[in-house]
């Protein structure tokens, strides 16, 4: 087996670089998994609205210069009001139809918002640079940890943890979760569920945002970084089991380690492992790792 | 039986539609028609794309937009990297619109396909951008298909080469797994074992691919000096930004970029990137016809021409002139002609077309200032030397397109 022909300490970096990259994973799923939770809709827009994040962080620093750290949260503020734009304007009226349209549009918002960063920015990307707060790094030994990729763990294991107490420890969420599981009724005790159904989107949007800012300084800044993540975020809501929190943020990490070590072992099957795992976790347990069977 | 019908028809139909007036000489359906298929929203379109739309226009309006009274016309598509949606839009030009030359731009998968329709299509062919040697070695057309800026080849000898010399002998190869970064890689471990270097080891990453921090810390616990990068465009800038983050150049380990296009650099910064050593086959700053040329570029496109940009310039207008003088669009007659031509304009330094169909040129070795060396805007490299065509490219007798060899 591959597995022991790679020493220890470089097994140990690859595990750690995954969980990197699942934080993305579980924060973007995360945030899908609420919408799609509460809406019943399939959010294309997600992968666009990260890059939006992204790029609102940028044009922060580029045209107001307002540093790494206010953008942390003024983004994903700024871009969680264009998404409660969208839900009232575009997503309302669609809320009794198929699932399609909601679907139809938020894909073709996702196209027009790459259209329209592509013509201005092209795709070569912006630079975006590390908070000279999180420059350098550790040495742990088996490898050089960057400072700033310890950060993106971190504060994404924050904001996942915070969400998933908001959701199920608060009044609020218990609201959201009896919305989900019967919106008329919790109508009927005189619950604003329109309300809740714009800010719970709003909220969503504004966790892609928050991914957004968080990958700036490590990836350029750049049109095509949505859709580039997006094919592989819907996967692992669909692996955690679809309108599942605790499924999408553990999903997230889990395959975000599952990605890490196949580009190790066969680093030609990364881009296609975690289709693989759907496809299993499809045919054994057709409602997700954490999904209830419908 | 209808069937057959059918098919007879069809034949029918595209005999009739065919441009068989070539074999009469003269400017097939009177205009010289120029499709280009290139990136024009992925990962490569800040390199290739709008800007070498711009470029061939220019060596249009230079042609005065007409030969010998006909007009010359330009389409262009995207070929959204895939060698199927290429083929099939260069199909659809060759059987609906009589397109005499296709200009191909980057991506070696979807150039190599290229090659195959339009010699089979007898259509003219050029391709800037793609960098994969097989275009002229065993997926040559030295008939119809000419392979212009660049090919691994030269990229290898010139950055490999140099940087073997230089006492960095071991090598470990990050690549683009498709047809270009195989190519470029094996051209590059050529070189380096033929210099007397060793490699030790190279992983393949899919194509596009953003986060290489997992390939880079396997070229990290390589140990190997270099680590050599076989990528291009996004690639490119994500694999260097990431190297610079996990300390791997500050751990005395050396990048070397084995493509690097001056919108890298432009997007990179030269913070991140500088001192890499490059192989490029133009630069804007390299004289005086070259900066004057770029500067006219730059007003129309806002940004200095990447090397494939001017080479899609200089392979239209030297087209164009082989048209003019042929007095034929017919794609073998002006391919013949183009080899008798020695191509000489703001892209190209003592260039000829080959019999293998390899435009060969003088190259640059150059490497990235230092944002204190640098002057300003695209001011970003040294011309450390010229590398002359014959010593830049692989000979002909050591390739392997029989077809030219004769």
């Amino acid at each position: 087996m591959a597995f022991f022909d790679i020493p220890l300490p470089v097994f140990m970096g690859q595990l750690l670089i995954g969980l990197i990259n699942g934080a993305f994973y579980a924060v973007l799923s995360l945030g899908l998994a609420l919408i799609f939770g509460l809406l019943n809709i399939v959010n294309f827009a997600h992968g666009a609205l990260y890059m939006v994040g992204a790029f609102v962080a940028f044009l922060l620093l580029d045209i107001l210069g307002i540093g790494y750290w206010p953008s942390l949260v003024l983004a994903p503020i700024i871009v969680g009001l264009f998404g409660i734009v969208i839900e009232r304007l575009l997503l309302r009226p669609l809320a009794d139809l198929d699932h399609l349209y909601g679907l139809l549009l938020t894909f073709g918002l996702a196209l027009l918002l790459e259209g329209a960063f592509r013509h201005f920015y092209g795709v070569s990307g912006e630079r975006y640079a590390i908070p000279d707060s999180l420059q350098g790094g550790f040495n742990l030994g088996f490898m050089f940890l960057p400072t700033y990729r310890a950060w993106v763990i971190a504060a994404s294991l924050i904001v996942c943890i915070a969400t998933w107490l908001l959701i199920e420890k608060t009044r609020l969420g218990a609201t959201m979760r009896a919305a989900v599981e019967n919106a008329d009724l919790v109508r009927a005790f005189g619950v604003n569920v329109p309300l809740l159904v714009t800010i719970t989107y709003g909220f969503g949007v504004a966790l892609a945002a928050f991914a957004g800012v968080l990958a700036a300084p490590i990836y350029s800044v750049n049109p095509l970084m949505g859709s580039n993540i997006i094919i592989v975020v819907f996967a692992i809501v669909v692996i955690g089991g679809l309108g599942s929190i605790k499924g999408a943020i553990v999903s997230g990490f889990l395959l975000g380690v599952c990605e890490g070590l196949t580009r190790v072992f066969w680093p030609e099957a990364s881009n296609i492992v975690i289709f693989v795992v759907m496809a299993i976790v499809l045919i054994v347990r057709p409602a997700g790792l954490f999904g209830k069977a419908a | 039986m209808k069937l057959l019908r059918t098919m007879l028809l069809a034949g029918a139909a595209t005999a009739l539609a065919s441009p068989a007036l070539a074999q009469d000489g003269g400017i097939s359906d009177d205009a010289v028609k120029i499709g280009m298929l290139l990136d024009m929203s992925g990962p490569y379109s800040a390199l290739d794309g709008q800007g070498s739309v711009v470029a061939v226009q220019m060596a249009i309006d230079e042609m005065g937009g007409e030969i010998d009274g006909k007009k010359i016309e330009l389409m262009t598509a995207d070929h959204q990297n895939k060698a199927d949606i290429g083929s099939n839009l260069a199909r659809q030009w060759s059987d609906q619109n009589n397109v005499d030359l296709i200009l191909g731009g980057a991506n070696s998968g979807v150039g190599i396909a290229l090659q195959e329709v339009t010699s089979e299509k007898n259509i003219a062919y050029i391709n800037n951008g793609a960098a994969s040697a097989a275009l002229t070695n065993e997926n040559c057309a030295p008939e119809t298909g000419i392979h212009w800026t660049y090919d691994t080849d030269a990229l290898a000898n010139g950055t490999a080469v140099a940087m073997v010399k230089e006492g960095n002998d071991s090598w470990y190869f990050i690549t683009a797994d498709y047809a270009f970064g195989h190519k470029l890689e094996e051209n590059a471990m050529d070189a380096v074992k033929a210099n007397g270097g060793t490699v030790v080891g190279n992983v393949r990453a899919p194509f596009p691919t953003q986060d290489f921090s997992s390939f880079l810390l396997q070229a990290q616990g390589s140990g190997a000096k270099v680590i050599g990068l076989a990528n291009a465009g996004t690639d490119t800038q994500n694999s260097v930004k990431q190297a610079q983050e996990f300390g791997i150049v500050q751990g005395g380990q050396k990048l070397a970029s084995l493509l690097l296009f001056l919108t890298d650099v432009e997007a990179l910064g030269l913070d991140a990137s500088q001192g890499l050593t490059l192989t490029t086959g133009f630069y804007w700053d390299q004289d005086d016809m070259a900066r004057e040329w770029s500067a006219k570029f730059e007003e129309k496109h806002g940004s200095k021409p990447t090397m494939v940009q001017a080479g899609m310039y200089s392979s239209a207008l030297n087209y164009l002139k082989a048209v003019k003088e042929a007095g034929t669009d017919e794609a073998k007659a002006v391919v013949a002609k183009l080899k008798e031509m020695p191509i000489e304009d703001a892209f190209s330094r003592n260039g000829k077309v080959r019999a293998d169909g390899l435009m060969v040129h003088d190259m640059f070795l150059a490497q990235v200032k230092t944002p204190d060396e640098s002057k300003g805007n695209w001011d970003f490299y040294n011309i450390i030397r010229t590398i002359p065509g014959d010593d830049a490219f692989r000979k002909l007798e050591d390739g392997s397109c029989e077809a030219a060899k004769g």
